[in-house]
């Protein structure tokens, strides 16, 4: 490439707005079908996270001679569910192919993935961007995830590594975008909305360590690209994309040409460093794997697909249907299964546009705020609270104390409403109250009288002081303003 | 036609060191295999691709959960060991 010509060095360093336009992004995202029982090819468990190092392996993950992999069928079922939810072609026959490569974490020098023959090509989904986005997806296919290796120190420095082969053979599968992303923050919405189809079709936990890894490829319009290796969070997608980003940009206002490279991100120091590695992928010499035969999954596909969930897209729109709610918060609602399953249950026994404003807005708020999930909120709580706030016993006020209570410290809404004294106190002790603080406060009163509105919020500070918070401040605007 | 490069470039991928006298003989035997090979092309065939020789399909296993080898069991053959897992080379 030649060096960048002054406007568009001027382009580049001035236009902030605009710095993202001509960013590629292409994803090859690793997840784990850990909702399975058992690996891809034998019988150990996928339950290894709270397992000692190399636990939960047998001859078959460990690569030993003589050890012949058999397939999991549910695993095949599991990868048809997710092809078909991402609106690919599902392949009539597919076939395993041995990928040949020599790393510590791989057993056998070859990992059983697959090339020619995948499981699902051509699919796409929407993502919400700056409007509604199509990210096409180029194929999706099965492998073996290879082990765990742990570097001591950093990757670039460490000397050696400690293998725990617990992962080695656990089902993966490997979506594949085509460069339709611009933007990291593109990049993280996609994941968003796989992780959340995934999660619908219950063939995934995103919460487990380790259990999504994505590999970027990213490139400025018309320079070479790199591919970032091994991103394993959410976060670290976009802020590897970030830094890459500057990183090119730099290079280029710099007149110096971008390599095509492999680099690493360390997540550590937020930054990527090149690998130097020579494989191409004609190095990796992919032939048939001779201990699989190949399966015809064809004649499976009507049944999986009758089978499939509602997914997001299609939640959303019903909710919005249903309970009359704004697209808004049916958005956030089905963001998470869980979460619209909890706000189903709840608005069917109380109104659905305040169960809607007070999960999506007030509930939600509180549990990201504490980093922590709608497990930890019993849907029957919430149909108690809203209850108590419809049939005005409690104020919005005492409403999210009761929530806060709950998350903070345990505990049921009615006996913290009594504990906490959050019960809605009655018109006539606010009428009391209001004629008191009329008779205490003169000054205010004249105040308020020759036009001070500040005097008003004065004076309603002095009732609520009086009632200890617990009136309902509308009534005691209401009431002041009739006595003043 | 193979090079003495292109046997270099394998023996690295495959992580094998080798001696000046191995990359000539390995160049010549590569060479002569790949001949070999060509005699397929003097065959003329309208046969479908075949993708396994048994002709089976769709042998699958439950998705159930057997018991593994004890971690000591697992290690048993591993030249060097460190915290209950295999110590292997830096190798990037």
């Amino acid at each position: 490439m030649k060096p960048q010509s002054y406007e568009l060095h001027m382009l580049l360093s001035e236009t902030p707005g605009d710095e993202m336009k001509d960013v590629i992004i292409g994803l090859e995202v690793h997840v784990q079908l850990n909702k399975l029982r058992s690996k891809l090819f034998c019988s150990c468990s996928t339950q290894y996270h709270d397992s000692e190092p190399n636990m939960c392996t047998c001859p078959v993950c460990l690569g030993l001679p003589g050890a012949l992999p058999v397939i999991n069928e549910k695993a095949v079922d599991s990868a048809i569910k997710v092809a078909l939810a991402l609106n690919c072609n599902i392949e009539e026959q597919i076939m395993f192919y041995r990928k040949n490569y020599y790393y510590p974490d791989l057993v056998k020098g070859f990992q059983i993935s697959q090339y020619d023959y995948p499981i699902a090509m051509d699919g796409k989904i929407s993502i919400e961007a700056d409007g509604e986005r199509e990210i096409r997806i180029k194929r999706v296919h099965m492998e073996e995830d290879p082990g765990r290796l742990i570097h001591v120190g950093t990757i670039d420095r460490s000397r050696y590594s400690l293998i725990d082969y617990n992962r080695s053979g656990v089902a993966l599968l490997e979506v594949v975008t085509e460069p339709d992303l611009r933007t990291p923050k593109e990049a993280r919405l996609f994941l968003n909305k796989l992780r959340n189809i995934l999660e619908y079709l219950d063939v995934f936990d995103g919460s487990l360590e380790g259990s999504l890894r994505v590999d970027a490829n990213i490139s400025l319009a018309g320079g070479a690209r790199a591919e970032i290796k091994n991103i394993s969070s959410y976060k670290g997608v976009e802020k590897a994309l970030l830094f890459e980003t500057v990183r090119q940009k730099n290079l280029v206002r710099r007149g110096i040409r971008v390599a095509q490279e492999t680099r690493h991100y360390d997540e550590v120091r937020g930054i990527t460093i090149s690998l130097r590695t020579k494989e191409e992928e004609k190095d990796y010499r992919y032939f048939p794997e001779p201990d699989l035969v190949p399966l015809r999954i064809g004649d499976r596909v009507d049944d999986i697909k009758r089978a499939l969930p509602e997914l997001p897209d299609a939640k959303r729109q019903r909710l919005v249907k249903q309970y009359d709610i704004s697209d808004h918060h049916a958005k956030v609602l089905t963001s998470e299964l869980k979460l619209a399953n909890f706000f189903e249950r709840v608005a069917t026994k109380v109104d659905a546009n305040l169960s809607a404003t007070w999960i999506a807005d007030v509930l939600k708020g509180e549990l990201n705020y504490r980093g922590i999930g709608i497990d930890a909120f019993s849907p029957e709580h919430m149909i108690q609270i809203l209850q108590m706030l419809k049939n005005d016993k409690i104020t919005e006020k005492g409403a999210v104390q009761v929530i806060r209570t709950i998350l903070d410290e345990g505990g049921a809404p009615p006996e913290i409403v009594k504990r906490k004294g959050l019960l809605k106190i009655e018109e006539s002790i606010i009428t009391r109250a209001v004629a008191e603080v009329i008779k205490e406060n003169p000054a205010a009163v004249k105040d308020y009288h020759d036009g001070k509105n500040e005097a008003l919020h004065f004076l309603m500070g002095q009732v609520m002081k009086k009632t200890h918070g617990r009136a309902d401040p509308s009534m005691v605007s209401k009431l002041l303003k009739e006595k003043l | 036609m193979i090079t003495k490069k292109d046997v270099e470039h394998i023996g690295w991928l495959a992580r094998i060191e080798l001696t000046e006298e191995e990359k000539e003989k390995f160049t010549k035997q590569l060479n002569s295999i790949l001949d070999y090979f060509e005699k397929l092309d003097e065959i003329e065939t309208d046969a479908a691709p075949m993708h396994h020789v048994f002709g089976l399909t769709n042998v699958f296993r439950d998705d159930v959960a057997k018991k593994s080898m004890s971690q000591e069991d697992a290690l048993q053959n591993a030249p060097k060991k460190e915290k209950g897992c295999f110590k292997g080379p830096r190798i990037v």
